[in-house]
């Protein structure tokens, strides 16, 4: 088998599990800034599906895209540490407060810059937005199909790659030709932790941005080790429509946001006795809730 | 005016459950805005499915009858949706958030340019104004969702790329008949002329599904286990119980993702919303993404060894205690109890 030229779609993403309305700002989009930022967790199993396929295929190629702000070159860090050959970050502030449609717009302007792919795969879905539209969009917007739900590659041939999707009520498995898109379901193997030897070569990889606040060490770093410079694209970098990205190019717009509370209610307190148990069971069939 | 449209699931000439309720759904909105209600179906062996959801007040069904249709296969339904749906230019269209509608309806947004707001949980019709263009744009879909793990609720609109597309939560939506005499009309495509052959380059070499029996959202009652349930043993223990009350069991996230109980059961946002009389909620300790998908019960019991679960503060009776020792109490108690 040939080898194959795989780009995984990957996000940072803020932590959903503790966010507030004070992380929130007036136009309802989330300030990022106030949140503490992880790998987005199916796109981490997207990761693993690639460098799964890496290993089976000697000299098949792993490259990580992710946009977002300068923080989530973390996001092209840690594929590093767990074995891509390269990696590409998309940032430019102009970028923000994308929704789905001009955020698939902007990395399929990416992947285009990129050309020459295979296989792109990414995560089911992001936990900020729990929408998983952005890979269907991509696959639309280039004109190849999209396996969604990945869950297992079952085979990889020279002209197509067969793979099982994991369903609601089920599980299917399908045959797609090259190129095309697949999204990686949670129930797929996890990502394989860090590589010590590849993080002590790769912890010093940054973005053209990050160097700038960087110490002539780090500078001097970069120029004898190429490598380390991590490509950064921005609007212009990828022949981007100004209409199309960012809020602008958004038609998805957040007219107003509610935080959830928790109605408190007077429970009564039981413990495991007898008497406890048997009181509450008598009441439920009195009330007719059981019984 | 321009139509509510529906995009209905079927599959062995049933149409799903979850386009009955984006039909009521659809149907509720219609009727605020005063125009029709649209849908349409894909698949095969379609004669007379009309009758399936005219009484939802349908006044449209554009059917497409195809062997190669079903199952379901994203480009050549993406290709018959888009050909229909710039034809006949709703202003709103709703998809199951289901595997079949998150997988197809992003397709679409792309193609026709337009939003497309995700397991959307109400719908509504209001107004909106926007500062920048000094303008009050009338009749606007709400589209309101859960968003960041179910801490906030979103109201998401979009008045300027349209059609404005949602795809809804399963089981969120209630199911009415409209008129059960409801007369549809019925238009039939010519699937050669809107699907071109290599749309269907994926192929499906072997399917397996579950004709699911569980039927969560209409159980009575329900059992429910969490991580702190500790092994699928214990929860051998839940079943017992939900079986005595005839009721269901069902779990949370983390006791999904910890293999104690199948997927199909899991409860919160991204399992099933349910709505039973009776909660009984035993090691669950009540994260807002598991209480979003349960806190219409009538009646909570929650089983927990921590007092401060937030689960409690929903709940109308707290055991405190392992459920090793209380579920085989209530079992006994309620075997000497009940008629």
């Amino acid at each position: 088998m040939r080898p194959l030229k795989i780009v995984v779609l990957a996000k940072q993403v803020p932590d959903t599990r503790h966010v507030g309305p004070e992380a929130m700002k007036p136009d309802g989009t989330v300030n990022r800034g106030k949140l503490s930022t992880v790998f987005n967790p199916d796109d981490l199993h997207a990761l693993e599906l690639a460098l799964n396929i890496k290993d089976r295929i000697p000299g098949t190629t792993v490259t990580i895209l992710t946009m977002g702000p300068p923080k989530a070159a973390d996001i092209i860090r840690e594929g590093y540490y767990r074995g891509i050959d390269h990696g590409i970050m998309i940032s430019d502030r102009r970028f923000g407060g994308a929704d789905t449609l001009a955020t698939s717009y902007t990395i399929v302007q990416g992947l285009k810059k990129i050309s020459d792919y295979d296989l792109i795969v990414g995560g089911r879905q992001a936990i900020d937005g729990d929408t998983a539209q952005v890979g269907p969009q991509c696959a639309d917007k280039l004109s190849i199909p999209q396996v969604t739900y990945v869950e297992e590659i079952i085979d990889i041939k020279e002209s197509e790659i067969i793979a099982r999707r994991r369903l609601e009520k089920g599980v299917e498995t399908v045959t797609a030709p090259y190129p095309c898109l697949m999204t990686v379901h949670g129930s797929s193997p996890n990502c394989r932790s860090r590589n010590a030897k590849k993080v002590m070569k790769f912890k010093y990889a940054r973005t053209k941005t990050e160097l700038r606040s960087a110490d002539e060490a780090m500078l001097a770093l970069h120029v004898n080790r190429p490598y380390l410079t991590i490509p950064e694209w921005n609007v212009e970098d990828i022949e981007a429509d100004a209409n199309k990205i960012g809020l602008s190019g958004s038609p998805t717009k957040v007219k107003s946001v509610e935080s959830i509370v928790l109605t408190a209610n007077e429970a009564k307190i039981l413990n495991d006795s007898d008497s406890d148990i048997e009181g509450m069971i008598k009441e439920l069939i009195e009330h007719h809730t059981i019984g | 005016m321009k139509s509510v449209f529906v995009y209905c699931e079927v599959e062995n000439k049933k149409v799903a459950e979850i386009s009955q309720e984006l039909l009521s759904a659809g149907k509720r909105l219609a009727q605020k805005l005063g125009c029709p209600l649209d849908a349409m179906v894909f698949g095969k062996d379609l004669a007379g499915i009309e009758s399936q959801v005219s009484s939802y007040g349908v006044d449209k069904l554009i059917v497409a009858d195809d062997e190669r249709l079903e199952p379901y296969r994203t480009l050549p339904h993406a290709a018959l949706a888009t050909k229909i749906l710039k034809k006949e230019d709703p202003q709103i269209v709703l998809f199951g958030a289901t595997s079949v509608g998150r997988d197809l309806a992003p397709r679409l947004a792309s193609q026709l340019n337009c939003g497309l707001t995700a397991d959307t949980t109400i719908l509504d019709i209001g107004d909106h104004f926007v500062k920048k263009e000094k303008k009050e744009y009338k009749d606007l879909l709400y589209a309101i969702r859960p968003a960041f793990g179910g801490s906030i609720m979103a109201n998401i609109i979009n008045w300027d790329m349209h059609p404005q597309m949602a795809t809804v939560r399963e089981g969120v939506m209630k199911k009415e008949i409209f008129d059960k005499n409801y007369s549809t009309e019925v238009v039939n495509v010519n699937v050669e002329e809107f699907v071109k052959e290599e749309d269907f380059v994926v192929k499906i070499i072997e399917r397996h599904i579950e004709e699911s029996e569980v039927n969560l959202k209409e159980a009575a009652i329900i059992v429910a286990g969490g991580y702190g349930v500790g092994s699928k043993e214990n929860f051998d223990l839940l079943k017992e119980l939900a079986e005595l009350l005839g009721g269901e069991i069902g779990g949370s996230r983390a006791a999904v993702d910890a293999g104690f109980i199948d997927h199909n059961r899991q409860i919160g946002q991204t399992g099933t919303t349910v709505r039973p009389k009776l909660y009984i909620a035993a090691g669950i300790s009540g994260a807002i993404q598991h209480t979003a998908g349960m806190q219409e019960a009538s009646m909570v019991i929650s089983i927990n060894n921590d007092a401060d679960a937030p689960i409690n503060s929903l709940a109308d009776y707290v055991i405190k205690g392992d459920l090793e020792t209380v579920v085989p109490k209530m079992i006994k108690f309620y075997k000497e109890n009940a008629k």
